[in-house]
This record gives C-alpha cells, structure tokens and sequence, in this order.
C-alpha cells in the first residue's frame, strides 16, 4: 500500500473543514452552556429537602451517565417525532448532548459544593443569612475554584464529542470531512486535517482552563 | 412533660435573656445534654466549663439554632427559640420563625469561620447589607468601627489567609458584633490559637464585658480568663449542670467531687 499525501488537495478543502470548524465550536459552546447552567440546577436540586425532587433526579442524572451518548442524541432525534415532537437536527443534537453533560458537570459542582466547609455554614446561619444568599454568596463562589478543573475537562470533553452529532445530520467538522472524502474518494487528508484541527483547539484550551483556575484563586484571595 | 406544658411566653417580671427550660439533645441514643435548665440574665456573662462531651458546646449550638432540640423548649427575651405558638399550642419552629428569633442571637465559632474570598471588611458587611438591609455606606461604617474596636482597621481589606489566628478571630467577632445581638456566644475562641496571640482576644472580649451591656455565654478552657470575667461559671458533666456559682465560690471552694476532681486535673495540666 502506498502512502500517498496530496498538499495540493489539502489546500483546497482547508477552508470548507474550517468553516465546519465554527460549526464544531459553536455546537460545543452552545452545548456547553446549557451544560453549565443546567449542570448546576441538577446539583441544586439534590440537595433540596424535598425527598421525592431529589431522589428523581438522582436516578436521572445516574441514568444519563450509564447510557451512551450516541445513543440518546438519535433517541431525542428520532423517538421525539413519534410523540409529535419535530426537532431539527441542530436542536435535537444541542438538547441530547447538554443533557448529557449537565449530568456530568452537576457531579463536579456536586464534589465543589460538598468540599465548603461546614464551618461556613453555620458562620453564614449565625448572621442570619437566608438559604438563598448562602448558596449565591458564600458556599457556590467557593465551590467554582476547585471545581474548574473537573468544569475543563468536560469542556474539552464535550467538543471531542461534537463529531457524535454527525450521526443525525449535523453539519460540524466530522461530517464534512466525511463529505468531502466521499466526494472525492480521498479520506485521508480529510480525515487527518480533523484530527490536526482538534488537537490545535484541545490543546491550547486545556492550558486555558489551568490559568484560568490559578487567576480565579487569585481574584478570591485563597 | 408535653409541650402543652410549656408556655407560650414568658411572664412579664420573670424573662431571663436566655432560659432553657428541660432541654433535652440526643444523637441517636448518645444523650448529649439531660433535662437542662439554664437561666441567663440580661447583661450577665456566664461560662460554661467541663469535660470533653459534656455538653457544653452543644448549649451553644442549640442556642445558635445549629442544631435542634429533641425535648424542652428554650426561651429568648421572654419569647421561645426552638418553638413557635400555632393556634395556641407550641409547635416545632419553622424556617422562617427561626429566621426572626435568630437576629437576636451571634456567635463566634472555635476555627473564626470567616469568608475566604472577602475582606475582613466585606466579612463584617456581608451581614448587614445582606440580612438587614442597610445602606453599603451605613454598613460600612458600623463595620470600620467594630473593626477599629478589636483593633483590625489597618488590616480591613486583607483576606482571611492574609491574617494569623489572632487576628482572623478578632474580624470573626467584629462580624458578629455587627449584627447587633442581644445574646453573643463564644465557642472556645482562643482553642485554635497559638498561646501568644490569646491575649489579643481575649483582651477583646474583655472589653466587650467592660463597655457593653451583652448577654454573654462562653465556653473555654482558659480557666484563668474564666475566672476573671464571669459573672457566673458552670461546671458541666454528662450533660448536666454538675455545680455552678460565682467564680470564687466555683474555683475557691468548689463543693462536688467533680468539679474538684476536674478542675485539678486543668491545673495540672495547665
């Protein structure tokens, strides 16, 4: 077999593949903001008093980490128009996969909740502080630095995952890739400008996510 | 006694700051305090001393709302803490009821349990913005001046992991103080400090004795400080008030087996 690489042929689809870049990003930041806030709802919600509300979405969140995510992007694409429920596949695929990882980030907001300190509290009960302002001002600011690691993670995660969205339609780098390979019988350099494209991104952000951390630290004083 | 027993307030004449009335804690079959009662008079400063699990920190807690009682009910200004009146009975408090009993109650805690990611200054204000609702300007300066009393004014816009034990208790009571309680609470606040800086609070506290007319409760291991201070000191065991009395009588002449036994193995130890 001979390893033939076409520069040429790379130059030429480079463009299209970033194109499908921005559409890679955007599905994960898209995704990863409803994450993030749907993440945090989840958490709260387990620590409601409310025994039947946190037991719901215990077994829920256990449910979304025990089954794939490939899986539940075609369930939410095809199941829901048996129900009526017509979605596109941008729509659908930005549902299935925050849900999935607002399941995995209401656990690291969960690890960042619980390592508070008691003491904190019972400082903020001793000042009379309502349950509201314990959590808005004192437990979740402290819970936000050693939960950014874990919150980079799934951030790097979720756009690793993108290309699972090719499966129902969506438009993002893989499946253009796929395109252009059956357009023109060449996978190769498709293929690996993909990877080349998410290592440039992953790597960088990665790094990102660490400063970031260290400057949050620094901003709070601890 | 069933809560029927109980009153609904206080009479007139007869409101002690502070009264437990047969207040019972358990965890699980562990019982942590027996039957207390415990009368606090306004503007008296009373110690609670005694062994390692023998309640004393647990007065404190329940008082401070921290945890909850298992049986009695305790009385603040004459109205009760731990209960409130529902068509004529007394039934457990709820969230917000505790709410607004709990405004007349501060505490400072053994390991300060200051905010990490504020200022000292933002510490003391928090409080008073948030939960009273003062003005910034208004809260801030109430807050510069409890500062400057426990002499923390220069250090007001450093971070709790900027200041030493001494120091980080001193802004913990000043936040405390800021909230303007009837009744203030010290859980062993120099038993986490290094032997140096102890003075520093309790010098605090003693001018807090000497200037203010607050209810005080305490529980400490500085015997010597204890002794000097109180207004009445209670030896506590098992969950009981084994004696209590004037400092002197107390340290002078104790009269359990006890409370002598106790108090000369801290001398020892001391």
């Amino acid at each position: 077999m001979r390893f033939d690489w076409n520069w040429a042929f790379t130059f030429e689809i480079l463009p299209r593949l970033l194109a499908a870049t921005l559409n890679t990003l955007a599905a994960a930041g898209i995704g990863y903001v409803i994450a993030i806030f749907l993440g945090l709802a989840l958490a709260l919600a387990q620590r409601t008093p409310w025994g039947m509300l946190t037991f719901v979405v215990r077994e829920f969140v256990e449910f979304i980490r025990s089954t794939p995510l490939v899986l539940q992007i075609f369930f939410v694409f095809y199941v829901g128009p048996q129900f009526g429920i017509r979605l596109s596949p941008w729509t659908a695929g930005m549902i299935a996969i925050g849900l999935h990882y607002s399941a995995y980030l209401s656990e690291v907001y969960r690890a960042g909740i619980d390592s508070v300190p008691k003491g904190q509290w019972e400082a903020c009960r001793a000042i009379n502080m309502s349950t509201r302002d314990t959590y808005l001002r004192i437990v979740i600011p402290q819970a936000l630095p050693p939960s950014i690691a874990g919150l980079g993670n799934y951030l790097v995660g979720i756009f690793k995952d993108t290309p699972m969205l090719s499966v129902i339609g969506v438009a993002e780098l893989m499946h253009t890739a796929n395109a252009i390979g059956a357009e023109h019988y060449r996978f190769l350099e498709p293929l690996t400008m993909v990877g080349v494209i998410f290592l440039a991104i992953s790597l960088p952000a990665a790094g990102l996510v660490r400063l970031f951390e260290g400057w949050m630290r620094r901003k709070m004083g601890m | 006694m069933d809560l029927s027993d109980y009153p609904l307030e206080l009479p007139e004449g007869q409101r002690p700051m502070v009264r437990f009335m047969n207040v019972t804690k358990r965890y699980g079959s562990l019982v942590v305090l027996d039957k207390l009662d415990l009368d606090v008079a306004e503007g008296e400063m009373v110690t609670i001393i005694g062994p390692s699990g023998s309640g004393k920190t647990t007065v404190l807690r329940m008082l401070m709302t921290l945890e909850t009682v298992n049986g009695g009910v305790i009385y603040v200004d004459g109205k009760p803490l731990t209960h409130m009146e529902k068509r004529g009975k007394l039934v457990p408090a709820d969230e917000r009821y505790l709410r607004r009993m709990r405004s007349s109650i501060g505490m400072c805690f053994q390991h300060f349990n200051l905010f990490p990611h504020m200022t000292a200054l933002q510490n003391c204000m928090e409080g008073p913005v948030q939960v009273l609702g003062l003005s910034k300007a208004e809260a801030r300066e109430r807050s510069e001046e409890l500062l400057d009393m426990v002499g923390m004014i220069e250090k007001k816009d450093q971070h709790p992991s900027r200041l030493s034990g001494g120091q980080q208790q001193r802004v913990a009571i000043a936040r405390a103080l800021a909230m303007r309680p009837k009744v203030m609470l010290f859980d062993e606040v120099t038993s986490a400090l290094d032997p140096e800086v102890i003075g520093e609070v309790t010098n605090v506290i003693r001018r807090l004795v000497a200037e203010h007319n607050l209810t005080m409760l305490m529980v400490t291991h500085q015997m010597g400080f204890a002794r000097d201070i109180s207004d009445r000191v209670c030896f506590f065991f098992g969950g009981r008030i084994e004696e209590q009395g004037t400092p002197d009588e107390l340290f002078g002449n104790p009269q359990r087996e006890r409370t002598q036994q106790f108090l000369s193995a801290v001398k020892e130890a001391g």
